[in-house]
């Protein structure tokens, strides 16, 4: 896993870590993790995007997150939170995964 | 306590306080002792609950064979309320559950129906569905969409803590039918104004979300997010480490999904805290360890623990 706030070369708005799931790793090269940048989650979903063309649109539909989708953020689930427009700071992690039963 | 047979003693568990946990005199954890249970897990009251209500509703009679979907304690309680009422139980269970809960399984008379380590407990849904559809016949009680379940909760969980702490202003649980976070959830917050409802889901391994679309996944009919007031997903390494610490320091000896909620208790007490407030954070003890004994949970190294129960299901 790369250290983040070690490579100096790194562009300092590239800070949150994305954690990919198995099942969308088609779209990032098999990478589990990318990073990316933005001010909220709309945002960084937007900037991944940018160099995972189609990992966007299995992530959120027209009215937000697809309903089999959480999102965490930094272990957080985000509809807790403010959902696709909750708020990303550096050093943030989060987490894509499809819903699945317990019990 | 009396009770005429082993199925009137379900619930009426005990709440511990936790003081060598709680972080101070005014912000207290309280763990609800639901291995208190006649087969050892909280599942005894939904699986009691689902079975009477079929019972009663004319679905269930005399020699019917019940099918249920389950990675483990939802099945074996079934399995002993079954064996005490004369009902045959089909459980449909993935293969990467401990080898513990299969042998209980077997002990109190259950048939094992196995279905594919990748994608968890989707599958045994799955499955389930199939056997229902090719045994018309036999009974689905179906944990997930059962009223029922939810309802043991409201009705017995709920007051029980509410009687024994009136203080209480946080509530914990563990997140898989949701039965137990949307029946006492609701009850709680009916009565207790302000309260928060803390969901804890375990974080498994990468397996356990092989599903083949991110269309497939699950969500169970029970769940309702306005029960809820916050969720948190909690990864195996915290699960375990929080499953030792509790043994270490309060000598309770939990299963590993009762060490995610105790992480998600804990993160609430130190926030609390923080924002000098005060609290009374119940949470559920799930069930006991002793199932969980084979996974490598309890010894050794955190990093050789959490390797050991990769791509189990572990709560």
């Amino acid at each position: 896993m790369p250290s983040r706030g070690t490579d100096e070369w790194r562009p300092c708005t590239m800070a949150i870590e994305v954690r990919i799931p198995t099942i969308l790793r088609t779209y990032t090269d098999g990478a589990r993790s990318v990073e990316g940048s933005g001010d909220t989650l709309r945002a960084l979903l937007s900037d991944i995007e940018s160099r995972h063309p189609g990992i966007q649109e299995r992530i959120v539909d027209d009215a937000g997150l697809r309903r089999f989708v959480n999102v965490y953020l930094n272990d957080e689930d985000v509809r807790f939170l403010d959902g696709i427009e909750t708020s990303l700071s550096d050093g943030d992690v989060v987490t894509v995964l499809p819903a699945v039963a317990g019990g | 306590m009396r009770y005429d047979s082993l199925l009137e003693s379900v619930g009426r568990t005990p709440l511990v306080g936790l003081p060598r946990l709680s972080p101070s005199p005014d912000v207290r954890l309280w763990a609800k002792l639901e291995d208190r249970n006649p087969t050892g897990s909280v599942k005894d009251r939904a699986a009691l609950r689902m079975v009477e209500v079929a019972e009663a509703e004319g679905l269930l009679r005399p020699g019917c064979t019940i099918l249920e979907p389950t990675s483990g304690n939802t099945g074996i309680s079934l399995a002993m309320a079954a064996r005490l009422k004369g009902y045959r139980l089909v459980c449909v269970m993935p293969e990467n559950t401990s080898i513990e809960r299969r042998q209980l399984l077997r002990m109190w008379g259950a048939e094992i129906v196995s279905s594919p380590a990748a994608g968890g407990s989707n599958e045994a849904v799955r499955v389930a569905k199939q056997l229902a559809e090719d045994h018309p016949d036999w009974v689905m009680l179906y944990q997930y969409g059962n009223p029922a379940n939810a309802e043991a909760h409201y009705a017995t969980t709920g007051p029980e803590i509410l009687e024994d702490l009136p203080t209480l202003t946080h509530f914990v649980a563990g997140l898989g039918t949701t039965g137990t976070l949307m029946g006492t959830g609701r009850y709680l917050r009916e009565r207790v104004p302000g309260v928060e409802i803390i969901a804890a889901e375990p974080r498994y391994g990468e397996v356990v979300y092989g599903l083949r679309n991110i269309d497939e996944g699950f969500v169970p009919e029970l769940y309702d997010a306005s029960v809820l007031t916050t969720r948190y997903s909690v990864g195996p390494r915290d699960a375990i480490r929080r499953t030792r610490q509790l043994l270490e320091e309060e000598g309770i000896f939990a299963g590993i999904s009762t060490g995610a909620i105790l992480h998600a208790a804990l993160g609430i007490a130190a926030r609390v805290v923080k924002d000098g407030g005060r609290a009374d954070i119940a949470f559920v003890v799930c069930d006991g360890g002793w199932k969980y004994l084979s996974t490598g949970a309890y010894e050794g190294t955190l990093d050789d623990a959490e390797d050991s129960i990769e791509g189990s299901l572990w709560a």
